[in-house]
């Protein structure tokens, strides 16, 4: 066998000269895939000044794609074909994970600078009303308002019934009747917003000649919230052990009861997240909110009547006001501190729904 | 008070598979009955036809009759709730709930159920159960801590605790010791003894040294193969059992040449 003669020496029991232990294997150094790194890096450079292209991206994923068959060529030359396997899955997991995150840190980060510079005291507490895409002010008061009162009344119209509908499933759904509300579920899972939207439109709006208001808005969000709650709560109620349902039936504790004082309690930080999460993944709608809701810069408590302002429209409101293909700074700063505030608010919904269910969660200590 | 319980030719069925065919047995009130055999031959399933919690199964279902000093538990009108209040069960891993106290673990026969007792008559069941499961000494200073901060065998005792707070008639033990060291299922097994006196014990138990050291009574299950039903194939004086049996099979079993 010819090995790199560094590993071999590696590879001799110290207590027994010259005789090579079967359980040490050649390796490549430890900073091989750092060095594999920069020369695909330098290669692609070649590659790019040789070959006149223009941009960075091809060579970019020049580089990448060197990455990983110089290190996977040469792992496998010096450790072997497991080991050069074994370099190629890690290789390709870890850039899928880069190309995973990096996306999502540019459009945070980019919200987050673009949106920034707007944040002031006024910007959360004016609306909108009487400024003009020339002038400087207003803020997003009428809009998170609007926001905060559609996911409200969305969640209180969907949580009982995605809840109510897990423990069904869980609990009592046998056969036939069960298979179909699992499928249906699965099916609004996958409804597009927009359809939501046309739902009540046709139904609310046109059935009853209304004009769009804020609580029909949340009805499209409460249609499109049941399906998300629905699947989260029900692996979460899956999730509570057969033991202690068994236990509590043993002690002569009815069904009803048992689900109500032992599954929901050991269940319940976990349904806690499934419906912060339910409420957050709805927040950031706008196609509905559109046929629905409308849009105003006025302030409007009621979403019971009369257009209302929500932070997608708000943006979406914004950004329509630039005046044909020029930028209007004005404009284009409130819509991506809309934005912001928008991302935020999801966050804000997310940390709060760990730092409950951490509350919620049954102590051992 | 402590019940006689009569079973009477009973088949028990997951769907339409037969798991235990023709078993009958007379289970004297005060006495403790072991239930040994060989993994799958239905001695837990039997064990669970004595309270109802078979049919929490889906597909489980019973004929033939068990009887409670008389009264049929699968006849008309019976509540499966009220059954389990008078049969009460430990299961083979404890299981406190997880979200409750040890003091609310006690009480939760009463606390789920929603019963309306005061603070003080909750106090005395729970000392009194604590004590009689042998737990009291080692967890009186700290009934409000969670009851999955005990060890293993605390926390059996706790659930044991737990099955006769609620003063069951009937006590059903599904290999209680099984997860549990030498001396924790030493704790359960006197347990076991001084509870004689006022409950029927029904244990299964795959330790056949604890069958005859806990035991009045002994029964012995066995199935003729896969997919076949079990049978309860002897039940006697546990003493009968474990030296003179009139079975071949359970010889065997008991002598450990089975199989």
């Amino acid at each position: 066998m010819s090995r790199p003669s560094n590993a071999a020496t590696a590879a001799r029991t110290p207590g027994v000269p010259n005789k090579k232990s079967d359980l040490v294997g050649a390796r490549l150094p430890k900073w091989a895939p750092y060095g594999a790194g920069a020369g695909a890096v330098v290669l692609a450079l070649g590659l790019r000044s040789l070959l006149d292209w223009t941009g960075w991206y091809t060579a970019f994923f020049t580089a990448a794609v060197l990455f990983i068959v110089i290190l996977t060529a040469w792992s496998f030359s010096v450790e072997g074909r497991r080991r050069a396997k074994d370099r190629f899955a890690t290789t390709l997991i870890c850039s899928s994970f880069v190309g995973a995150i990096v996306p999502l840190v540019l459009i945070l980060g980019y919200i987050g600078i673009k949106g920034v510079s707007v944040f002031s005291a006024d910007f959360f507490l004016k609306s909108m009303n009487g400024v003009t895409s020339r002038q400087d002010g207003g803020g997003l008061y009428h809009a998170l308002v609007g926001t905060l009162e559609l996911v409200l009344i969305a969640a209180v119209i969907a949580l009982p019934i995605g809840i109510l509908t897990a423990i069904y499933l869980v609990e009592y759904g046998r056969g036939k009747f069960a298979k179909a509300v699992t499928f249906f579920v699965d099916v609004m899972t996958g409804v597009p917003s927009i359809v939501a939207g046309l739902f009540v439109y046709t139904f609310l709006l046109l059935g009853f000649g209304m004009r769009p208001f804020g609580a029909a808005g949340a009805i499209a969000l409460a249609i499109l919230m049941v399906p998300v709650s629905v699947r989260a709560s029900e692996e979460m109620l899956k999730l509570v052990p057969r033991d202690l349902r068994e236990a509590s039936y043993a002690l002569g504790v009815p069904k009803w009861r048992t689900i109500v004082k032992v599954v929901l309690p050991t269940a319940m930080s976990g349904l806690i997240t499934s419906s912060l999460l339910a409420i957050a993944r709805v927040a950031g709608e706008t196609a509905p909110l559109i046929l629905l809701v409308g849009y105003t810069a006025r302030i409007n408590f009621n979403p019971f009547s009369g257009d209302q302002a929500t932070l997608p429209m708000m943006v979406w409101d914004q950004l329509g006001k630039r005046s044909g293909t020029t930028s209007n700074d004005l404009t284009e700063a409130r819509a991506w501190g809309a934005a912001l505030t928008l991302v935020l608010l999801v966050l804000i919904l997310n940390v709060g729904a760990r730092l409950l269910a951490r509350l919620a969660r049954p102590k051992t200590h | 008070m402590a019940k006689r319980i009569d079973v009477e030719d009973v088949n028990v069925y997951y769907s339409e598979f037969l798991a235990i065919e023709g078993a009958s047995i007379k289970i004297a009130p005060l006495s403790v009955t072991a239930f040994i055999g060989p993994s799958g031959c239905g001695k837990s399933t039997f064990l669970r036809i004595l309270n109802r919690m078979h049919e929490v199964i889906p597909g489980g279902r019973v004929s033939g009759k068990v009887l409670l000093d008389g009264e049929d538990l699968y006849g008309p009108g019976v509540d499966p709730v009220n059954v389990r209040r008078t049969v009460g069960m430990v299961f083979q891993k404890a299981n406190p709930f997880p979200t409750m106290s040890i003091y609310d673990n006690v009480i939760a026969g009463y606390k789920i159920a929603g019963s309306k007792k005061n603070r003080g008559q909750l106090d005395d069941i729970v000392e009194q159960s604590l004590r009689r499961s042998n737990l009291w000494e080692e967890v009186k200073h700290r009934l409000n801590r969670p009851g999955a901060s005990l060890s293993g065998g605390q926390q059996q005792r706790l659930c044991i605790a737990r099955a006769i707070a609620v003063e069951p008639s009937v006590l059903l033990m599904d290999e209680p010791c099984s997860a549990l060291d030498p001396i924790s299922t030493l704790a359960i097994e006197d347990l076991i003894t001084e509870l004689k006196a006022t409950y029927t014990i029904v244990i299964v138990t795959h330790n056949m040294q604890q069958a005859a050291r806990v035991s009045d009574r002994t029964a012995f299950f066995n199935l003729a193969g896969v997919g076949q039903p079990g049978k309860l194939v002897e039940y006697d004086e546990t003493a009968k059992i474990f030296s003179n049996p009139t079975q071949r099979a359970t010889e065997d079993y008991i002598s450990g040449r089975f199989g």
